[in-house]
């Protein structure tokens, strides 16, 4: 299995203009994913399907990520002259992250049996630069969860081939995995509510809120 | 009729009944259930029909295809927001006097996704609803056991005055409204002629 350093450095090689990032999780799985530009992102995809050295040939799992808008604070160790003294000092380095969406594909070779090699892409917000290119002419089985993605985050894929709502009916608004959707209200009776379903039924019945 | 009198006829080979006791008999003993399931509760379902459990004891092996045939509805697993206009409108499709069985805890009331979005908490919210099963999903017995519960039901329906059956009542409805697809959710969300949210009497 080829690291991804190196494939990130293969692609650009081989994809002039192609803005990739690798995006590290510092978890014990240690899966880190590459980000790719939304211009070159089926060219990408084409070259790592095809590649002899690469071929990854089976998109296994495809999935989306809501980001909303955020502060992320990072701590940064910094060399600062104090009294005199050089010293490394902690500092807390804060940054504004703009809300945008990710589409998440997992991708493996059945040839060469290796994988997975994760690649994500982004829109440029939630709400209304919300596209993305399709995979789907690269993987075919990308289709069926790009129109789920689609259905539930409201990241629309150009070049999808039928591009519709898959599990909810036509003319439904909302996006429900978006982390900012308010189901209806159709509230009527729990046993035992706690947090957020113990906010509706006091709501609902007022006589829940005594203690 | 009196019962010892009835009794004693009885003894001596001469058998009475009244018109409504042997209409009665005749409807709850080939009552033809629909032929549709919705998720996992149909299983067992179909388990009730088969030899081991034989729903046929009961008459009501005889599944239809067709709701223009069927006299009762089993709503067998989850009904989703998107399936809920289907099921009213079957139910509407079927010739009175027809019954309905909510089977499994998704069909009384959404079960484990009732705090979802997609989901119909209960399909009483449009239809009513004769007998309710709990279980996830409930076993043969517990279908059966419905069933029963809804034969005796039958038999002891008054053909005439107050409280009889809908289909010898010129008024009372036959079919419920199908709700639409809206924006956010089905609209309406409930029919408020058929259910009516409980009320919460918990002391403190």
């Amino acid at each position: 299995m080829i690291l991804l350093d190196q494939i990130k450095s293969r692609i650009e090689t081989a994809i002039a203009g192609a803005r990739l990032a690798i995006i590290r999780n510092d978890s014990p799985s240690a899966q880190h994913s590459l980000r790719v530009d939304n211009e070159h992102a089926v060219a990408v995809a084409r070259f790592l399907r095809d590649d002899p050295d690469l071929r990854l040939d089976y998109c296994s799992n495809v999935t989306g990520v809501d980001w909303l808008d955020a502060e992320i604070s990072e701590k940064v160790k910094v060399k600062k002259v104090l009294d005199g003294i050089e010293k490394e000092v902690e500092e807390v380095k804060k940054a504004k992250r703009l809300g945008h969406l990710e589409a998440v594909y997992h991708l493996y070779s059945m040839e060469l049996k290796h994988g997975p090699v994760i690649v994500r892409l982004r829109t440029e917000n939630r709400t209304d630069k919300t596209h993305v290119p399709s995979l789907t002419p690269v993987w075919r089985g990308a289709e069926y969860q790009e129109r789920e993605i689609y259905d539930l985050y409201g990241i629309a894929f150009d070049g999808h081939p039928d591009l519709r709502r898959i599990l909810m009916w036509d003319g439904f608004q909302d996006y429900p995995m978006r982390k900012d959707y308010v189901e209806p209200d159709d509230y009527e009776y729990e046993p035992t509510p706690h947090d957020r379903v113990l906010e509706k039924a006091k709501r609902h019945h007022p006589q829940e809120a005594k203690p | 009729m009196d019962e010892g009198l009835r009794s004693e006829l009885s003894k001596q080979g001469i058998f009475t009944t009244t018109l409504e006791e042997i209409y009665n008999w005749g409807r709850k003993n080939s009552i033809w259930p629909l032929q549709f399931g919705l998720a996992c509760c149909a299983i067992e379902m179909i388990a009730t029909t088969m030899a081991r459990y034989d729903l046929a004891r009961f008459g009501a092996e005889i599944f239809r295809p067709s709701p223009r045939q069927a006299d009762l509805m089993i709503v067998a697993g989850t009904v989703t927001k998107k399936m809920a206009p289907q099921v009213v409108r079957l139910y509407n499709q079927m010739p009175e006097p027809k019954y309905v069985i909510a089977m499994g805890a998704c069909a009384i009331s959404g079960g484990p996704f009732k705090q979802g979005y997609n989901v119909l908490k209960g399909i009483d919210r449009y239809i009513p609803v004769d007998v309710h099963i709990p279980g996830c999903p409930p076993r043969p017995e517990a279908l059966i056991h419905a069933f029963m519960t809804l034969q005796k039901q039958i038999g002891e329906q008054k053909l005439t005055g107050n409280g009889r059956p809908r289909h010898l009542d010129a008024d009372a409805p036959s079919e419920f409204p199908v709700p639409r697809f809206g924006e956010h959710d089905l609209v309406p969300s409930k029919n408020p002629d058929v259910w009516k949210p409980p009320t919460l009497n918990r002391h403190a």
